[in-house]
């Protein structure tokens, strides 16, 4: 399957959201959006992706 | 000093986490400049995990967090990015920014009010970048807003307080609610002078962070929002147009 990792097309064995951050080594403080749709941490492994889904993976960072 | 929704600040400066050369200098100018605030943001999480690592560095810093909604420019951007705050910061605190002109970074208002309102009723403290135009202080408070932050000036223009009468009748209009200057430091005069008009504390970053030494400039701003609240409290003498002699006049030797 291939998705939208962050801007970047990624193919992934993951099947849910949750996965998707194991199989890609995110750890730590991070929020998710798959499809411009905020999706709480809790939500995560009930989640499925799906083929050409667009997920963004944000962390903290220097703002003023 | 300033009470902002559930939380009573130690001091009236609130500075930003950018642009500093390293992370060592980020750390000894919020040291020197005694900030109880440090805003931040969101952004795509690298390969190496970098922000994990500032976000160390921030919990060090042992002062209140305030994420930001940077770069949005509509509603739902804002809103979904607030959300996202709030669950990887663990704060309700967001300063909202929905930005409507590309060359000013002026913020449109009337999202703003909607995305106000919108956060406000789902359990966030919005703190609001605005103008300083009243009638859309008024609306942010009907939205549910309990502070309001006026631009001094455009961010990162470093100009100054570009119209301090208009901030002047918002201090007045809106005498209970707290407010913030945010953006548009350039030096600490322009600090001192928003807190002599009565403001309860000053948010900037780059004129710290892009100073030739940002751990002194840091200082420096600490200080003269000490200096600018303390003359507010003492009550300022009102401007003349002409002289008044302050030594006095009788008992002068007649002398030729």
């Amino acid at each position: 399957m291939t998705i939208i990792l962050n801007g970047a097309p990624c193919d992934v064995a993951a099947r849910d959201l949750s996965a998707l951050l194991t199989e890609r080594g995110f750890t730590g403080r991070v929020a998710t959006a798959v499809n411009e749709v905020f999706i709480p941490a809790a939500a995560r492994a009930e989640h499925v992706l799906s083929d050409g889904d667009r997920v963004e993976v944000l962390a903290p960072m220097q703002g003023g | 000093m300033p009470g902002f929704y559930d939380t009573d600040l130690p001091g009236p400066l609130m500075l930003g986490t950018a642009q500093y050369p390293s992370p060592a200098i980020l750390q000894a100018a919020f040291e020197a400049s005694g900030a109880s605030v440090a805003t931040v943001s969101l952004r795509r999480e690298g390969a190496g995990g970098a922000g994990q690592s500032f976000w160390s560095l921030v919990r060090e810093l042992g002062v209140r967090v305030l994420p930001n909604t940077a770069g949005c420019h509509t509603v739902k951007e804002a809103v979904t990015t607030a959300h996202m705050a709030r669950e990887v910061f663990d704060t309700a605190w967001i300063k909202l920014e929905v930005i409507g002109h590309n060359d000013s970074l002026q913020p449109d208002v009337f999202a703003l009010v909607e995305a106000a309102r919108i956060l406000s009723e789902d359990g966030f403290m919005v703190f609001p970048y605005t103008t300083e135009d009243l009638i859309v202080g008024e609306r942010l408070l009907a939205a549910g807003c309990q502070v309001l932050m006026p631009w001094g000036a455009p961010i990162g223009s470093g100009r100054g307080l570009a119209n301090p009468y208009a901030l002047r009748a918002m201090r007045a209009e809106f005498a209970d609610v707290p407010l913030v200057i945010d953006a548009g430091i350039g030096l600490p005069s322009h600090a001192a002078h928003a807190m002599e008009l009565g403001y309860d504390a000053v948010l900037l970053n780059t004129a710290v962070a892009r100073a030739g030494d940002p751990v002194a400039m840091a200082r420096a701003m600490g200080q003269a929002v000490i200096a600018g609240h303390a003359a507010y409290a003492a009550g300022a003498i009102e401007p003349r147009d002409m002289a008044e002699p302050s030594t006095p006049v009788i008992g002068k030797a007649f002398l030729r």
